[in-house]
């Protein structure tokens, strides 16, 4: 035994082939089952009536309402998140504070929260209800079943995404080039648009693109808050949800699979600009990845 | 404390984290528990202890659990392939596994129904087989799987590859066989991510909606949900039993979470490991 893993050293730390062949297969398998068919389904399912159906889904005036509804909010959310992630990177970063740690994983405290829980926060705060809603509703404002409360969920749920890609991106970064800069003259917003924006522009916008998918699709808390009112705040994943409790198969899954290209192209985008901050950084290639 | 306060901003960047957090998260949560508190011990009773919330409950934990658990082999197992082994299209796989991140709920939701329903591809097999998916127990835990293997796999593969071959050399050269570098160098180096990386798919899993509504059918005591259930008393305005079912919910995913960071021993590897 030990004489042939003397004469091939490199035997220690392969596997024999049929082990591999076994192993490669048993997770091809699982990811067929969980990936790849679940896809197909929805392709399959969106061209089940013909491309005849397909388009008239896609281009039925409800579904336009919604695709221009969640475009909206996820502009919205993205770039209330992206100023809140740049000010919580650039706070926890580049001070030092008590209460530093704590803040942080109270940015990542979204995450570990149920969507539904998330809905019904807002209900209780802003609802008819709720402690202010009594409030808002003596004057007139509409926030829960309305675009306000699909919005607050939306960046409750959506919070973490840009703040969790730069903090840890700055923190690695450290801030002597930013000292540099102060010690040569620039001030505050010069040295943030010269010195610091080119070195977290990657992370940036992985951030950003993690948070406009989930902002896109979120499903849950937006659930909750909008109250299902169609034509006023059915987003595109509640449009989806109509379509399919509704028995409109063809049409949900026309709608589903703009959705899934949608996360495909999110998916690419992510692998691509990872290969960039790593190729860099660690040299590790791309297939390290990171959990969402 | 290296020259605190040298770099301008302190004031006015801190401030606005906290004033948005807040905002958004910190004051919205708490009316959760301010909420509870002002129920008498008869109104948690009745929000709680109905045989429709038990049996709600244990579906949502069992599931959950039993998703994890598939999940730790699973997404251990995809880890290892994806890093050591070489393959066509080794590459899209690895990109793929971040599908169930990227995809909205409702989506994955409506796929998994159909392809697990009785005329749906994989549902006709297990049918003829003789065991239903879609609308049962089971349906739920493929759903969690789904949502929750890619936490295993993301949490799993950079420590195997940051494994130093010299170690396992060193084993195969003290006389171990494959099996016992396996389990005996491997295993033991991996298991901190793999449990961190089920922990986190199991509290998604709690949560999760989306994925799970349409393929659960959503069954009163039989394949009804927590977060549905919370839901459900919304829709029929009753805040306060929708507010206490998910109280309990948080503290009770809190205090698992906990125990198991503090079984891990490491306190916070499984909590700040979301790296």
């Amino acid at each position: 035994m030990s004489a042939v893993a003397a004469a091939t050293p490199r035997r220690a730390t392969t596997d024999p082939l049929a082990v591999r062949v076994l192993l490669t297969g048993t997770a091809l398998f699982f990811v067929a089952l969980f990936i790849v068919l679940p896809l197909v389904t929805i392709f399959a399912g969106a061209f089940a009536k013909g491309a005849g159906v397909f388009w008239e889904a896609v281009r039925d005036p409800e579904t336009l309402f919604s695709v221009r509804l969640t475009l909206l909010v996820t502009i919205t959310v993205v770039a209330a998140n992206l100023v809140f992630g740049l000010a919580a990177a650039w706070s926890i970063t580049r001070f030092r504070f008590p209460g530093r740690r704590l803040l942080s994983s109270l940015i990542e405290l979204p995450l570990s929260i149920s969507p539904v829980v998330a809905g019904l926060v807002f209900i209780l705060l802003l609802g008819d209800a709720g402690v202010w809603g009594r409030f808002l509703s003596a004057h007139g404002i509409k926030v829960i079943f309305a675009l306000p409360g699909i919005i607050l969920a939306t960046l409750f749920v959506t919070l973490p995404y840009v703040a969790r890609e730069l903090i840890p991106l700055m923190e690695a970064g450290g801030s002597q080039e930013e000292e540099a800069a102060l010690t040569l003259g620039a001030r505050g917003w010069q040295i943030f648009r010269r010195v610091t924006l080119p070195n977290i522009s990657w992370g940036l916008l992985y951030g950003v693109v993690l948070a406009s998918a989930r902002a896109l699709g979120e499903f849950g808390a937006v659930s909750v808050v909008s109250g299902h009112v169609r034509g006023e705040t059915t987003t595109v994943p509640l449009q989806v949800e109509i379509l399919y409790n509704e028995y409109h198969f063809a049409a949900a899954f026309a709608v589903a699979s703009l959705l899934s290209l949608l996360a495909l192209f999110t998916v690419g985008i992510k692998k691509w600009l990872q290969c960039r901050a790593k190729g860099g950084l660690a040299g590790r290639g791309c297939t390290a990845g990171m959990a969402t | 404390m290296k020259r605190a306060g040298a770099l301008p901003g302190f004031g006015l960047t801190l401030g606005f984290t906290l004033l948005y957090l807040g905002l958004i998260v910190v004051i919205p949560l708490a009316t959760l528990f301010t909420g509870t508190a002002s129920f008498s011990f008869g109104d948690l009773q009745a929000a709680l202890l109905s045989p429709r919330v038990l049996a709600a409950f244990r579906l949502s934990f069992g599931a959950s659990l039993a998703a994890a658990l598939v999940t730790a082999v699973f997404g251990f197992l995809l880890a290892w392939v994806l890093v050591r082994y070489r393959f066509p299209g080794r590459s899209a796989v690895d990109a793929l596994v971040d599908l169930p991140f990227a995809l909205p709920t409702a989506v994955g939701g409506i796929a998994l129904t159909a392809l697990w329903s009785d005329n749906g591809w994989l549902g006709r097999l297990a049918a003829t087989a003789g065991f239903k998916v879609a609308f049962t127990p089971l349906g739920v835990v493929v759903a969690l799987v789904f949502i929750g293997f890619p936490f295993v796999v993301r949490m799993v593969q950079p420590v195997l590859q940051d494994l130093d071959p010299a170690i396992e050399e060193a084993a195969a050269s003290l006389g171990a066989d494959r099996l016992q570098t396996f389990g005996r160098v491997i295993l033991p180096q991996a298991a901190p991510a793999i449990a961190s990386g089920a922990v986190l798919a199991f509290a998604r899993a709690l949560g999760e909606y989306g994925t799970v509504v349409f393929i659960s059918g959503n069954m009163p005591l039989r394949t009804e949900t927590v977060p549905f259930l919370i839901l459900a008393r919304l829709e029929q305005y009753d805040y306060a039993g929708a507010t206490a079912v998910a109280v309990l919910m948080l503290l009770l995913a809190a205090s698992l979470l906990l125990a198991v960071n503090a079984l891990q021993g490491r306190g916070g590897a499984a909590g700040s490991a979301h790296q």
